[in-house]
């Protein structure tokens, strides 16, 4: 007597509806979310109760981390471009097409002048891991933040854009010293009113 | 679904044998969840949050103006101090009672030492006032713009207290956005920012130091 023999099935799982939904999702992602920027710096921001959204747009960010360095990101290419020019000008740099192009494409503005040349020729994966130790000066007597403030709104207001924002984006162990020198920095230049990045925090039960 | 029947229902003699078209969608799902999983790591979702602060113009010095014309009464002095303490003083400061400088801190409503409570039990009529039009927004009965104007009404009020927030240079980012948040929090419409006077050093010392400076002072 021979078995009876079960009927094989070929095991074929059908991906097709698996394949939509994967697709409808990360069509979702694609246009829901923005990327996140490189920065030299991970800071954890405060929270705040505060719903209002940053600007989209026209938007000076300046980044101070827990050691104080401080790092500005200027989100348009056309007011980078004329920034360094000025830059430029008042150190004495005449800086090569690449650099210029280099500059534009690094996100974030750190370092010192005197280094910038150098800076911008490196690649730009050894850019971030340099620009992570240095950060643009702010003591009194070398203030290049002040110069670098004060060319971003210039630039800004020559290429005819609309107001430039200020953000402020710090870690919550920054030590208060280190915000009062760039608050009074900006304070001279008359920017009074800044937008301080933080995560959101649910209001108290009760208000 | 991903099969195509191209054979007819039965199959005639000598007519080439037809197959079933089957495409196989499992790498196509695999490159799909690879690119979502891209996409979750370095997109963010949420645009990031901010808080308005607007400080005093450096060359007009308005502080000292809008500090004598606030009545005692309404002024608060909150100095933001080491390890999340808040020191605080109303009206004025008393230089020979250190008793006079309480301190507060950033916990929520529960301690009862808590910088919420001092601006909930200061600034009550304007937190229920606004309590009561969140909830009428809530329910659609007043509309967004209605809610935005009379909530600076009352903010502005002349019944408000005024905040000034002194940070001295041991305390935080986070001390600074907490005492802002709780401006929010309890609805206080006026506050500043300002810098530290030699005063206040004196009067924080002498509280840490329990009076020690004025008896020495008396003593001279």
């Amino acid at each position: 007597m021979s078995k009876v023999k079960a009927k094989k099935h070929s095991v074929f799982i059908d991906m097709t509806a698996m394949s939509d939904v994967t697709v409808l999702l990360l069509t979702f992602f694609m246009t829901t979310s923005n990327f996140i920027p490189r920065e030299p710096v991970q800071v954890i921001t405060p929270g705040s109760v505060s719903e209002i959204k940053v600007p989209d747009a026209n938007i000076l960010t300046i980044l101070i981390d827990p050691a104080g360095k401080v790092f500005l990101n200027l989100d348009r290419k056309e007011d980078k471009i004329k920034v360094l020019e000025k830059v430029g000008k008042t150190y004495n740099i005449t800086f090569t097409p690449k650099q210029i192009k280099s500059f534009v494409d690094q996100p974030h503005i750190g370092v010192p002048i005197g280094v910038l040349q150098k800076f911008l020729d490196l690649p730009s994966d050894e850019q971030d891991k340099a620009m992570k130790q240095l950060g643009v000066p702010t003591d009194s007597t070398n203030n290049q933040f002040r110069t670098w403030v004060t060319y971003a709104v210039e630039a800004h207001k020559d290429l005819k854009h609309e107001d430039l924002a200020i953000a402020i984006k710090s870690d919550e162990t920054t030590p208060y010293p280190k915000i009062k020198a760039v608050l009074n920095t900006l304070r001279d230049l008359r920017q009074n009113r800044y937008s301080l990045i933080t995560t959101l925090k649910g209001m108290p039960v009760g208000f | 679904m991903a099969e195509v029947n191209t054979g007819g229902g039965e199959q005639k003699r000598g007519k080439p044998k037809k197959q079933t078209l089957r495409v196989d969608f499992t790498p196509m799902v695999d490159m799909n969840m690879l690119l979502i999983t891209f996409f979750m790591f370095c997109t963010s979702l949420a645009k990031p949050q901010a808080m308005t602060l607007v400080m005093p113009d450096k060359n007009k010095d308005l502080t000292e103006q809008d500090k004598s014309k606030v009545a005692d009464s309404k002024a608060i002095t909150l100095i933001l101090g080491e390890k999340d303490i808040v020191y605080y003083y109303l009206g004025k400061p008393k230089y020979e009672d250190y008793t006079s400088l309480k301190v507060a801190n950033y916990k929520g409503t529960n301690d009862k030492n808590s910088l919420r409570n001092l601006l909930l039990s200061r600034n009550i009529a304007g937190i229920t006032k606004i309590r009561n039009l969140r909830l009428l927004k809530d329910k659609k009965q007043i509309s967004q713009d209605a809610y935005d104007k009379q909530v600076k009404e009352i903010k502005d009020s002349k019944d408000g207290q005024t905040v000034i927030i002194k940070p001295m240079d041991k305390s935080t980012y986070k001390n600074l956005v907490d005492a802002l948040d709780e401006m929010q929090i309890c609805s206080i419409g006026k506050y500043a920012v300002t810098d530290l006077t030699a005063g206040d050093t004196y009067v924080v010392k002498n509280l840490q130091q329990a009076g020690a400076l004025t008896r020495a002072s008396k003593a001279q």
